[in-house]
């Protein structure tokens, strides 16, 4: 914990300095890169690249999330319990497919942009989330259940105020997954001219310019580290709150 | 009054609860007594519908529940399990209100209502309002799964095993305090227990079921005394039968003129607990008292006498 909250701030701002004033880190990068080239990534501005790598992520795992969560709720109804073999089916292979075979299959149906880079980081963000939150669902104390419909809550109810409440804490360990998992995947996007980070770590890579591998590189990490971070935080102050730690 | 007519439940090709009828009056305890598998909770289920019955029905206060939605009809009828149930992301608070706010209460006469009944089972509303159950001890937690359940002034109470998951000496305590409050409230309960010690000490009246059916229901004493069949003369067990009559006989029916030695024990107190006091104490009489003042002893002898009347 101490250790934190010294850490903790120390990275925002080495993150803040990378992305806001590049031109600081010259002296750092500049044994990095080869002869005469350009030690910081200048063709767009790194936060406008970080805004809508953001972007991507959030969008893609706000609708995986949404898709997954729905999912779930259906297949842990008796309704939709035969269903439940076959969605973990399609969720799986969502996983199991190469984020860049997606781009490469989505490419043509979608054209170049965001729209593959989207496809491919909304399927691998099922999983995690779908699998959790089943779990979640699944394993909920059977007293607190079979009180909550002896007590008279109808079926939404109970889904509202009881399962989904209770299920909370397990579901956003299964988006605080698909996050970092988006994060680090869309720089992939960058190869079908999605604006991502990856952008940088791209270029460095076709001219042989370590410094931008390392630029691009460095910040995508960083990203992923305090994002997830700040989601294991939300996860012990909602557990504190709710009193279900 | 509630009437339970000709219940049945088949599962498959076995008999859960086989042709159960009975009466239960307002106001009073039934206890539903019966070893595992004998239907004790299946018929109890059938009564707030979380299972439904393959044939007959069950009237409270006249009306067929069939007639009402059933998570309608669960809002009207109190409901509390073993292992409390409460839900661990609400305050006390909130589980207590539970039902009146489904109910459409005003929140200041939930607040009210959850106060009193805090207050009712010895916690201090200020202190325990606000916490999450899992702040709680076990018989805190049981006290309010069954303030929960009484919450809306139900027409009938139901538990299932409330007391299954406390230790012996809370348990005791619980079933005092249940007893108290019922008395109280003049609740209607049914409460299912695989113990027939609990049945003896908390029912008006006992259901033994064995093998689905209802093998007899009357009064402890009777169930006691005059044990229908054998599997009931079991449950009740031959050598605690004297000690179980004189549990349920009060000091005051044999109370006697006359001086005793001794510390004095309130009229209240039961024979067992007179004769234990006797043979630890080497005492021939203990002296009985009403309010603080003596009014007489109760002896070894007439204790034995009123034992030997069942034998």
């Amino acid at each position: 914990m101490k250790v934190g909250t010294i850490l903790r701030p120390a990275l925002v701002l080495l993150l803040l300095a990378l992305v806001l004033r590049p031109e600081w880190f010259a002296p750092v990068f500049a044994p990095l890169a080869p002869q005469g080239a350009p030690v910081i990534y200048e063709r767009s501005s790194l936060l406008s690249l970080s805004l809508s790598h953001l972007g991507l992520v959030a969008a893609a795992t706000a609708a995986a999330t949404l898709i997954a969560v729905a999912l779930a709720i259906f297949v842990t109804r008796p309704a939709g319990a035969a269903f439940r073999p076959l969605s973990r089916t399609i969720t799986n292979m969502g996983q199991t497919f190469p984020p860049v075979a997606v781009l490469a299959l989505a490419v043509p149906v979608l054209g170049f942009g965001a729209g593959p880079t989207l496809v491919a980081l909304f399927l691998y963000g099922l999983l995690p989330i779908f699998e959790n939150t089943v779990t979640a669902l699944t394993t909920l104390p059977p007293a607190t259940m079979e009180a909550a419909r002896g007590i008279g809550l109808n079926r939404w109810q109970r889904l509202l105020r009881v399962e989904l409440p209770l299920a909370l804490l397990v579901m956003l360990t299964g988006i605080r997954l698909s996050v970092v998992i988006a994060l680090g995947t869309a720089t992939i996007g960058s190869t079908v001219a999605a604006r991502t980070l990856g952008e940088v770590i791209i270029a460095g890579l076709l001219t042989n310019n370590t410094a931008f591998v390392l630029q691009g590189g460095l910040i995508v990490g960083l990203f992923a580290v305090l994002i997830y971070d700040a989601l294991v935080q939300l996860e012990a102050w909602l557990a504190r709150r709710t009193g279900t730690s | 009054m509630i009437e339970i007519d000709d219940l049945t439940k088949i599962y498959g090709d076995a008999t859960a609860v086989d042709h159960v009828t009975m009466t239960v009056e307002t106001g009073t305890i039934t206890v539903i007594v019966g070893t595992s598998g004998s239907g004790k909770t299946t018929l109890l289920r059938m009564i707030n519908r979380l299972e439904e019955p393959t044939s007959g029905e069950v009237r409270i206060n006249g009306e067929s529940t069939l007639a009402t939605k059933p998570h309608l009809l669960r809002r009207r009828i109190g409901y509390a399990i073993q292992g409390h149930g409460l839900f661990p992301h609400h305050t006390v608070a909130r589980n207590i209100g539970a039902v009146p706010q489904l109910l459409g209460w005003e929140r200041d006469k939930i607040r009210a209502r959850v106060d009193e009944l805090l207050s009712l089972f010895s916690m201090e509303p200020a202190a325990f309002r606000s916490r999450y159950p899992a702040e709680l001890s076990g018989g805190q937690q049981q006290r309010v799964g069954v303030a929960r359940a009484l919450a809306s002034r139900p027409d009938l109470l139901l538990m299932d095993e409330p007391f299954g998951a406390l230790d012996p000496i809370i348990r005791a305590r619980a079933q005092d305090d249940l007893r108290r409050i019922q008395r109280q409230l003049g609740s209607t309960i049914m409460l299912v227990t695989h113990d027939m010690e609990e049945a003896i000490r908390l029912g008006d009246m006992v259901a033994v079921m064995d093998g689905g059916k209802l093998v007899q229901y009357a009064t402890p004493a009777e169930i006691i005394a005059e044990p229908a069949t054998p599997f009931v003369a079991e449950m009740v067990g031959d050598v605690e039968r004297p000690l179980r009559l004189l549990s349920l006989i009060p000091l005051s029916e044999l109370v006697e003129d006359g001086e005793a030695e001794g510390a004095a024990m309130p009229a209240g107190a039961s024979l067992r607990d007179a004769l234990a006091a006797c043979l630890w104490t080497g005492r021939s009489a203990v002296p009985v008292e009403k309010d603080g003042a003596t009014i007489g002893r109760v002896t070894f002898a007439a204790i034995r006498a009123r034992a030997e009347l069942h034998a």
